[in-house]
């Protein structure tokens, strides 16, 4: 078993920041929904348009690090030994069986997470930004031509969903994330970077590193 | 060089305060030394000096030096009373509307036109009289408070000592004309209020946003009128050229997109918030984001008559006429002191510190005449109705006090019927003689109204737009009054409201999905614990 720094520190600082400020924002977001009084509703947008603001500066150095640094192909769909993860969550696990997947550098993700991943990326967040942003610039419509084609009702609504779509993310994500060896096995890597990984063995028949080594 | 230097040192601060006290001495050159900017000490004109017998005699005397005076006030509403609506082209005015009070001018003259701008106007089938002295111009320029028009005298105040209330022994003087011709001034709050605080029959009743507490309101009652806030009079805002006031009931501007009024520019009105605070008038932009659909009111007139002085909310007409076991009229009172039945009058509700209705409002309101059908198997009968909804671009969203009660109509023609209440002397009027179907025929008869004879009374209503007692922005109305789901804008529709509106389909399937995947996942975790208790059992 080799110590390998697995998450750099500024993923491991995206990933936090990012954690904190979706629980954040889906707390003070469904507030403004309605659901339930925390901050008050002025406080709630307020709260919420900040942290919206922040997220989105987040996202800009994030989208620029994992291109500048190719880590973006760490989330390439595959459906190599997808079948053979879903089968371990799904009765392995229990069974005491091993991990059918292992982890490298050049792939620290399993196939269900690069899925998983990938539709966070690719759907939940930019469904919740998108109507997020015209949400915040209701009143600029007129100026941005956008008043014909839009409602704010169902510019709420496609929020409203995403946001409930983050929430069922964010909820198997925790759960997920408690499967690994220990209860912490998985979590402390992401908070010190550092895991202990097999030494990358050419028969391990692991998904090929799918981005050209650095 | 060095010397000059220093020498300007030791200088500067004298300097400075020579700037200062020179500044200080300019900043005084640009006030008034008084608070009467007049330039006519009216005290010593000739004309003035009486005495005077009567209130025309007053105004004839005014008007040699006002030439134009009567002429201007004669075109204006407080004289003609009557509006033709340019939207709807109705006949409006006070000498046309029916309302919800005491019902119509006509039949009950000699009481209602106590508020007149002018003297003598006795048949509302007639326009008011013609002759410039009719005219009241101390109405509106007393400025010593002592000149009061009598309730029943078409206008004119005393004129020989009377005794108040008759059989008191209290004796009364009348007015000195002389005294008070000598003291005219601009309007005050005093005498707009006269009328327009104690229209409807007493106090505040009418409004709700008008009442004899503005005259000196703390700053949190109304932050412009209160001495310690702006100190405004009704005519700063109600801005007047030519004797013609602006600010409309009948037709208000509901979105003033004008914006600041300055010379050349706008409207010359300052009856719109937004004539002095502009269209942007926050400093949070979110705040801004509002002002184009809800009225500056609806957040900043948190609650009507909030002076300590009750308005009405209910007036059942229906109840009036009984009389007490020896036959005389009573009144009887709520446990707030407040009139709760008037033998004259009926059945009351009152109250303070109301909260308003909220509504989509243009500006342009519509009146049930006493010509139009009546919908009476849908009550409330509609009084009057505003134009707006939430597809109008100049629709705002209003504070309303919605007037409710019951009233008298023609239950075979199904209009609402001109009530004879007031006579000094005849024999049907309701408040003398508590008898409905004289007092009907009597106010029909005198309106030329149709009535087949027969009467039933129908639940009314009708809508008085809010806009007075505007509070500090500290008490302005908080963002969770309105985006909540049973908030001050329940009533509200068209636009979606933020924590109001949501769609129950979606946030079902939203938490049920979060629910079905948080109990799965600790399903799957109680697995993996007896999974794991078990393997090691078999180690």
């Amino acid at each position: 078993m080799n110590r390998v720094m697995v998450f750099k520190r500024f993923e491991r600082f995206w990933h936090w920041s990012q954690a904190a400020l979706i629980f954040f924002m889906l707390a003070t977001g469904f507030e403004i929904h309605g659901s339930y009084h925390l901050f008050g509703f002025g406080r709630a947008v307020s709260l919420h348009s900040t942290a919206a603001w922040l997220l989105i500066g987040l996202w800009i150095l994030a989208i620029f690090w994992h291109f500048t640094t190719g880590e973006w192909r760490q989330y390439l769909p595959t459906t190599d030994k997808l079948g053979a993860v879903i089968y371990y969550y799904a009765v392995g696990t229990f069974t005491g069986a091993s991990h059918p997947f292992k982890k490298t550098t050049q792939a620290k993700h399993n196939p269900l997470q690069r899925l998983a991943y990938l539709w966070f990326k690719l759907m939940i967040s930019p469904l919740i930004w998108l109507s997020g942003l015209f949400y915040l610039f209701y009143n600029r419509w007129d100026q941005l031509g956008l008043a014909g084609y839009l409602s704010l009702e169902s510019v709420a609504l496609v929020h409203t969903a995403a946001a409930f779509m983050m929430l069922v993310f964010v909820i198997a994500h925790v759960y997920m994330a408690t499967m690994g060896k220990t209860l912490f096995s998985l979590i402390k890597p992401m908070i010190t970077g550092y895991e202990e990984l097999d030494p990358p063995a050419a028969e391990s028949s692991n998904i090929k590193p799918s981005g050209s080594s650095k | 060089m060095g010397d000059i230097f220093v020498r300007f040192c030791r200088l500067a601060p004298q300097v400075l305060l020579g700037l200062a006290l020179s500044g200080a001495g300019w900043a005084a050159q640009q006030l008034p030394l008084s608070d009467n900017p007049s330039t006519a000490d009216h005290s010593r004109f000739k004309a003035l000096q009486g005495p005077f017998s009567s209130g025309p005699e007053v105004t004839k005397a005014c008007l040699r030096c006002h030439t134009e005076a009567a002429k201007q006030l004669q075109q204006s509403l407080h004289w003609t009373w009557e509006y033709e609506h340019p939207v709807t082209g109705q006949m409006l005015g006070k000498r046309h509307v029916i309302n919800s009070f005491c019902g119509s001018v006509t039949s009950n003259e000699p009481r209602c036109t106590s508020c007149h701008t002018g003297y003598d106007w006795e048949d509302m089938s007639q326009p008011p009289p013609q002759e410039e002295t009719a005219v009241d111009c101390l109405a509106c320029h007393d400025t010593t408070g002592d000149y009061i028009k009598l309730p029943d005298q078409a206008g004119h105040p005393a004129y020989s000592t009377r005794e108040v209330p008759p059989g008191s022994g209290n004796l009364l003087p009348p007015p000195d004309l002389t005294a008070i011709a000598q003291q005219v001034g601009q309007s005050g709050r005093h005498n707009c209020g006269a009328c327009h605080f104690n229209g409807g029959g007493a106090d505040g009743v009418k409004h709700g946003d008008l009442d004899s507490s503005l005259i000196d309101p703390p700053r949190s009652l109304d932050v412009h009128m209160s001495p310690e806030g702006a100190n405004f009079s009704c005519a700063d805002c109600h801005t007047t050229t030519a004797h013609s006031v602006t600010g409309s009931r009948y037709l208000t501007t509901a979105r003033d997109t004008l914006g600041v009024d300055v010379p050349g520019h706008t409207d010359m009105s300052r009856a719109s918030c937004e004539s002095c605070h502009g269209t942007a008038p926050h400093e949070e932009e979110k705040l801004n984001d509002h002002v184009d659909r809800v009225a500056c009111q609806s957040c900043h007139v948190p609650a009507f008559a909030r002076g300590g002085i009750a308005t009405k909310t209910w007036w059942d007409w229906s109840t009036a006429g009984k009389l007490d076991e020896n036959g005389q009229p009573m009144t009887l009172y709520d446990e707030h002191g407040h009139p709760s039945y008037m033998s004259i009058k009926g059945t009351f509700e009152h109250g303070e510190n109301v909260v308003p209705e909220y509504r989509w409002f243009n500006g342009t309101v519509h009146y049930t005449l006493k010509e139009d059908k009546l919908d009476v198997d849908h009550p409330p009968v509609r009084i009057n109705w505003i134009e707006g909804s939430a597809d109008q671009a100049d629709a705002r969203i209003w504070p309303f006090k919605i007037m409710r009660g019951k009233q008298p109509y023609d239950s075979m023609l199904h209009t609402l019927l001109v009530t004879h209440v007031f006579s000094p002397d005849d024999d049907s009027a309701l408040w003398s003689n508590f008898d409905w179907p004289k007092a009907l025929k009597a106010g029909t008869e005198k309106a030329g109204q149709p009535y087949s004879g027969q009467f039933d009374f129908v639940e009314t209503e009708m809508y008085w737009p809010i806009t007075h007692m505007v509070a500090p922005a500290e008490d302005a109305l908080h963002c969770h009054e309105c985006h909540a789901a049973n908030g001050r804008l329940s009533a509200i529709d068209g636009i979606y409201i933020p924590a109001r509106d949501r769609s129950h389909w979606l946030d079902t399937a939203g938490w049920a999905a979060a629910a079905l995947v948080l109990a799965g996942s600790l399903l799957h975790a109680g697995g993996r614990v007896v999974a794991t208790v078990r393997r090691r059992r078999k180690k």
